[in-house]
């Protein structure tokens, strides 16, 4: 597996994609013994380089000799049926694995060439360089203001009250939130619909401007408007932040990715642009999916 | 028929044998709170109807004269003279000049019997603080005496307890109270003073000073190690046996009965680290380790209803673990943790087992006045008021249980305020 895709300075343009190279008769519920991801897991220029990556709840094996790079300024989407293992893996790699008892993480995590998992790195650093937002919304229960002043207090990044307030301006507009809280900014941040909730923890998370931001699943508790917002808003958002994405709505997907990772039972199937994916999948396994034999 | 009418009709049927077993359980549970509010009722019911008389006192009208030579005083500055001077001398002049036909000694004894013991003082206070009084006459309402007391109060009603008079005396009382010169009013002392001898004397101001300082230092014990032991098992503890079984004895130790708690501050408060008995200190430790389990067991719950969401939104954010805890899950579980810990004081409030084991329980005049002054508290005076002989002490029995009752309530309305008002406002 050496085979390299280019990402090109404009994100969009793809390019040599590797061919496929296994037979198209895997039964899709039992695990490959010899297995290996097809596709352009690595690209050049990548914001993070995920090599052989393994994670355990205590003997249970929840992921499986994962590798793949992000790319920077890049929005990777990661798809597969329930339980394969998505949040996991995404959850590794800002180590929220690490407050879950039991979980183990092997292998080589990167970003821009540092070990995220060598003792000598600071979590609560890490965190701040990779954000995270969550399947629920989950904003604090305080006001709008201290929720999105909330990581910058923690992190020193506001020396007065007028940065404060102008990083959570900031915060709130690049979340396209600002129109429709500015005149209650002191108010609950729990008192907010769904939608907008999910947008102020996405406001949350870009106040410390990190790095790259890990999205579980945002919209699958929103309805359709408000999802559309927010695939809105993470098109918007990836012109300046590295973002990987879990969903389990292939449209999703297809509509805010530039490439996609397919999961099964733990194990990165096929990482591929999203076109690809979604129109010629490499893999049996992947088509199978896309074609809703399973999922 | 077919298929679905039939069934139809079955469910039909079972309907009015649902709907009749409902009701039943619906009747069994309102025969079963009707029951427990009837029992509460009852209860406080005879508790104010036995208690109520301890709040009014009865005083008789004399005319005393501040007698210098019956007190031989002539100089107020002379502390001396002052604490030698037979203060009795002066409300037993009184009463000989308003009954002047008693003559025989034994008369004359049960003629004083009338007025407390303790009118003396209320005299001398009189004069101190008025000390032109000396040698003048003025009419003064006196304290009776605890007998008097339950004889005028039963006289009142309609049914007058002589058991403890003689004949001469009742003839005297109703002397009194033909000319209107006894009456029933508000009895302060119940409110100002320790414990006495003598029931009429006897307040609960003590009980309750030795019941605050013992409550004051039992909460600053145990409520900030309480909550610092909750947060740091159930946020940094990691999870191993060790930890484990900590969690069991803890929830063991909330099972002890009090009064090992009493043997254990006996042992190891008194004997090993001798502190002295009976002061409020060694009562707050007892209660505090008493009260320690109660308030770690809430405080975790408060803790563990905290949504875990919140806590990955502050770790993700990059908060630390002491962050999350202190920005986000301490402000969130506050209002159990002080509702745990209000329920705990109002346990140790009624607390008397294990202060029994610690000398808690001795007869205590004085009002104590700090942390180390001998002191007895609510429930202990209440059971030793209980204990007490003399009839006049179960009206006071009732009214310290009321008194202590109140401030339970107290605690526990608090308790309900605190939550509804720190809960959750977001
Ligand atoms: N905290 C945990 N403890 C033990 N097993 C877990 C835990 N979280 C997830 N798992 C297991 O790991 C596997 C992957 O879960 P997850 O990453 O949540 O899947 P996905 O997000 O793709 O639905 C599942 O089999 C799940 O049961
Ligand atoms: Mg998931």
């Amino acid at each position: 597996m050496n085979t390299t895709a280019t990402l090109g300075t404009d994100n969009m343009a793809m390019a040599a994609v590797k061919k496929p190279t296994e037979g198209t008769d895997v039964s899709p519920f039992e695990l490959a013994a010899e297995h290996a991801t097809v596709g352009s897991f690595e690209v050049e220029n990548a914001k993070m380089s995920i090599k052989n990556v393994n994670v355990y709840y205590g003997d249970k094996q929840a992921i499986f000799d994962v590798s793949v790079d992000i790319g920077k300024n890049e929005v990777i989407a990661m798809i597969g049926p329930s339980g394969c293992g998505k949040s996991t893996f995404l959850r590794a790699l800002n180590r929220m694995n690490d407050t879950v008892d039991g979980c183990r993480v092997e292998g080589d995590i990167r970003m821009d060439g540092q070990d995220l998992y060598s003792p000598k790195l600071d979590v609560v650093e890490l965190r701040a360089r990779v954000g995270m937002v969550f399947q629920k919304p989950n904003p604090f229960p305080k006001s709008i203001y201290d929720n999105v002043a909330y990581g910058p207090k923690i992190h020193g990044l506001a020396d007065t009250r007028v940065d404060l307030d102008e990083i959570v301006e900031r915060s709130l507009r690049r979340a396209s939130l600002w129109d429709e809280v500015k005149d209650r900014l002191y108010q609950a941040g729990t008192g907010l619909s769904g939608g907008q909730q999910q947008r102020l923890c996405i406001a949350r998370a870009i106040a410390v401007s990190p790095e790259v931001i890990l999205m579980d699943e945002p919209c699958s508790a929103l309805d359709p408007i408000a999802t559309a917002r927010i695939e809105e808003l993470i098109e918007e958002l990836s012109q300046n932040f590295t973002i990987a994405i879990v969903t389990h709505s292939m449209q999703q997907a297809a509509r805010v990715s530039q490439r996609t990772a397919y999961f099964h039972l733990g194990q990165l199937i096929e990482v591929n642009p999203t076109e690809q994916v979604f129109t010629m999948p490499e893999h049996a396994l992947t088509e199978s999916y896309i074609t809703g034999r399973f999922g | 028929m077919s298929n679905s009418s039939k069934n139809l009709k079955k469910i039909q049927d079972s309907l009015v044998w649902r709907y009749r077993a409902e009701k039943a359980f619906r009747w069994c549970g309102i025969v079963a709170v009707t029951l427990g509010l009837l029992a509460v009722l009852a209860l406080f019911l005879d508790i104010i109807f036995k208690g109520k008389g301890a709040f009014s006192a009865t005083y008789m009208q004399l005319e005393v004269t501040y007698d210098q030579e019956l007190l031989e005083i002539d100089n107020f500055a002379d502390q001396k003279q002052l604490i030698v001077a037979d203060w009795g001398a002066l409300y037993k002049s009184a009463l000989r000049a308003e009954f002047p036909d008693v003559r025989k000694r034994a008369d004359k004894r049960k003629l004083y019997a009338l007025v407390s013991n303790g009118a003396g003082y209320d005299l001398r206070e009189r004069l101190l603080a008025n000390p032109r009084l000396l040698g003048q006459s003025e009419s003064v309402w006196l304290l009776a005496d605890d007998d008097i007391d339950t004889y005028f109060k039963g006289w009142l009603d309609g049914d007058p307890y002589t058991a403890r008079l003689v004949d001469n005396q009742v003839e005297w009382l109703q002397q009194l109270i033909t000319t209107q010169r006894m009456e029933l009013r508000f009895n302060a002392n119940f409110f100002n003073r320790g414990d006495s001898r003598e029931p009429e004397q006897a307040g609960i101001r003590g009980a309750m000073i030795g019941s605050m300082l013992t409550l004051v230092l039992t909460l600053i014990l145990s409520f900030p190690i309480g909550i610092a032991a909750a947060i740091y098992l159930e946020e940094f503890a990691p999870k191993n046996r060790w930890t484990e079984f900590i969690e069991v004895n803890i929830n063991n130790l909330a099972a002890v009965p009090s009064i090992i708690f009493g043997l254990l501050g006996l042992a190891i408060f008194i004997n090993f680290f001798h502190i002295p008995r009976s002061i409020p200190v060694i009562g707050g430790l007892v209660l505090a380790v008493m009260t320690l389990p109660t308030i770690i067991i809430t405080s975790r719950a408060a803790i563990t209803s905290v949504p875990p969401s919140i806590r990955e939104a502050a770790l993700g954010m990059g908060a630390s673990r002491n962050q999350m805890v202190l920005h986000h899950v301490l402000p969130l579980a506050l209002p159990g943790m002080l509702t745990g810990a209000i329920i705990g004081m109002a346990r140790a409030l009624g607390e008397t087992a294990p202060l029994l084991m610690i000398g808690m329980v001795a007869f205590i005049a004085d009002i104590p006045g700090g942390f180390t002054d001998p002191a007895t508290v609510l429930p202990v005076q209440i059971f030793l008021w209980a204990d007490s002989p003399e009839r006049a002490f179960i009206e006071k029995t009732s009214a310290a249980i009321m008194v202590l009752l109140s401030f339970l309530i107290l605690m526990n309305i608090s308790a309900v305020w605190l939550r509804k008002r720190l809960e959750r406002r977001w």
